[in-house]
């Protein structure tokens, strides 16, 4: 019987048979299903996955007339990252003219607003310098990061320390100064890239300290869009689903903890968020099969109810992308095809 | 920026244009098939003819904020670099 190879979720190789594959795309279909309460793979979706994973070309691309566009996050980092020694600016000129790129990023280094709000102003110049001479779209980027405002790094009792002390209320009270704070450091940041020229803002990795890091992200969102009408406001999950750090956070009536992709995306919706990046993370001790068919059901279920463009999260460790920092082209190349043609999306 | 992925951008980010829209309004506003925005022969030849800028731009070309300017007359949308430039210059 002829062998399928492939992957496990960290990237390590294996060999599949045809019938064990579509075992694990079942379990990873149902998976998703089952804790998002939506619909699962159907059996034509699950016939084109098989295929996807038998056709033995090393690298795969979508359909033509299936093209969609690219953003990125934190591009120029990525460089430093590399150790490529340009500067920002050369870095998002060789995006834009070395890798074709449809859309730019521009964040810094320590990719947070708080830390970005004393600097700001050397943000500003270098932002309008890089519109000088750049044609794609040129987006400034960075997370609200809500871990920052906790002692000692921050002015705010630290949540993690009070809650283990039996502190819930204290703990409560500590996220939601810390939302307010940030929300303020957003709406500055982004006022100023704004102000400077920026075609959009980024608000990337929204959640990654729980459900008061996506309050602040969704009400930064309204101000700014109360602010400039036209603004685009790209925003990122940090995961696939909200984490209940404080637990009682809501918008707009809506408890935030717990939340997947599906009901994310009706509050940015309802936040002004022009483009939103659903997230589904990848189990390294998981098949890539059983990852892919996973992240195509939760972000099916998110694109299909949207009324905004999806650019889903692809990446290391995220969309069915192995966890490495290498990641393998057959894989990441199956993982984009399928999610751009399975769940209709906009972007990546 | 090889072909026309920055335009489509531009719909998806200006007008909330989801990809389907958004390819067939650039498509329409640029003169060409929608199964021809991906190519970059016919792309590139329509990107100099109307200065919206290429990846090998050369010299006297519609480069950067030049280009922009032609992509928001062309695609009638605001970009807000080539708003502050003209409010700078005025």
């Amino acid at each position: 019987m002829t062998k399928i190879t492939t992957r496990y979720g960290d990237g390590s190789p294996l060999e599949m048979t045809e019938s064990e594959l579509v075992e694990d795309l079942e379990a990873g279909s149902e998976d998703a299903a089952e804790r998002g309460n939506i619909p699962a793979l159907t059996k034509e979706e699950i016939g084109y996955l098989v295929d996807l994973f038998k056709c033995s070309y090393r690298i795969v691309g979508v359909d033509p007339g299936n093209e969609v566009v690219l953003t990125y996050d934190g591009a120029p980092i990525k460089m430093i990252r590399a150790n490529i020694n340009s500067d920002r600016l050369q870095a998002l000129q060789m995006y834009e003219k070395l890798m074709g790129a449809d859309t730019l990023e521009m964040g810094h280094v320590d990719y947070s607003y708080k830390p970005i709000k004393p600097i700001v102003s050397f943000e500003e110049p270098l932002m309008e310098q890089a519109l000088l001479s750049t044609t794609a779209p040129l987006i400034y980027g960075a997370m609200p990061n809500l871990g920052l405002y906790s002692q000692p790094d921050g002015p705010f009792p630290n949540p993690a320390e009070l809650m283990p002390e039996g502190k819930i209320a204290e703990a409560q009270e500590a996220y939601e100064l810390a939302v307010e704070a940030s929300i303020r450091d957003i709406v500055y940041v982004a006022s100023s890239m704004m102000d400077s020229g920026a075609d959009g803002i980024m608000l990337d990795t929204v959640g990654a300290a729980g459900d008061a890091d996506v309050l602040a992200g969704l009400k930064a969102t309204e101000i700014l869009k109360g602010k400039y009408p036209d603004i685009c406001v790209e925003m990122g999950m940090a995961g696939e689903f909200v984490l209940g750090m404080h637990g009682g956070m809501e918008y707009d009536g809506v408890r935030l903890a717990g939340l997947y992709c599906h009901d994310m995306v009706k509050l940015a919706e309802k936040a002004g968020v022009t483009l939103f990046g659903p997230v589904v993370n990848t189990n390294t001790t998981e098949t890539a099969p059983w990852n892919l068919a996973r992240s195509i059901v939760f972000t099916k279920a998110c694109s299909d109810i949207a009324k905004i463009p999806i650019h889903a999260n692809m990446g290391m460790g995220v969309g069915a992308v192995t966890v490495h920092d290498h990641p393998p082209l057959d894989i990441t190349s199956r993982a984009s095809k399928a999610m751009v043609e399975l769940c209709n999306l906009d972007g990546l | 920026m090889r072909t026309a992925g920055d335009l489509v951008a531009r719909m998806q980010m200006s007008r909330k244009m989801r990809i389907p829209e958004a390819k067939a309004y650039v498509a329409d506003k640029l003169g060409v098939a929608i199964n021809q925005l991906n190519d970059p022969i016919i792309m590139t030849e329509v990107r100099e003819d109307l200065g919206l800028g290429t990846l090998h731009a050369g010299a006297r070309s519609a480069k950067g904020i030049e280009a922009k300017h032609n992509i928001s007359k062309l695609l009638d949308i605001n970009i807000n670099c080539v708003e502050r430039f003209k409010k700078n210059i005025s």
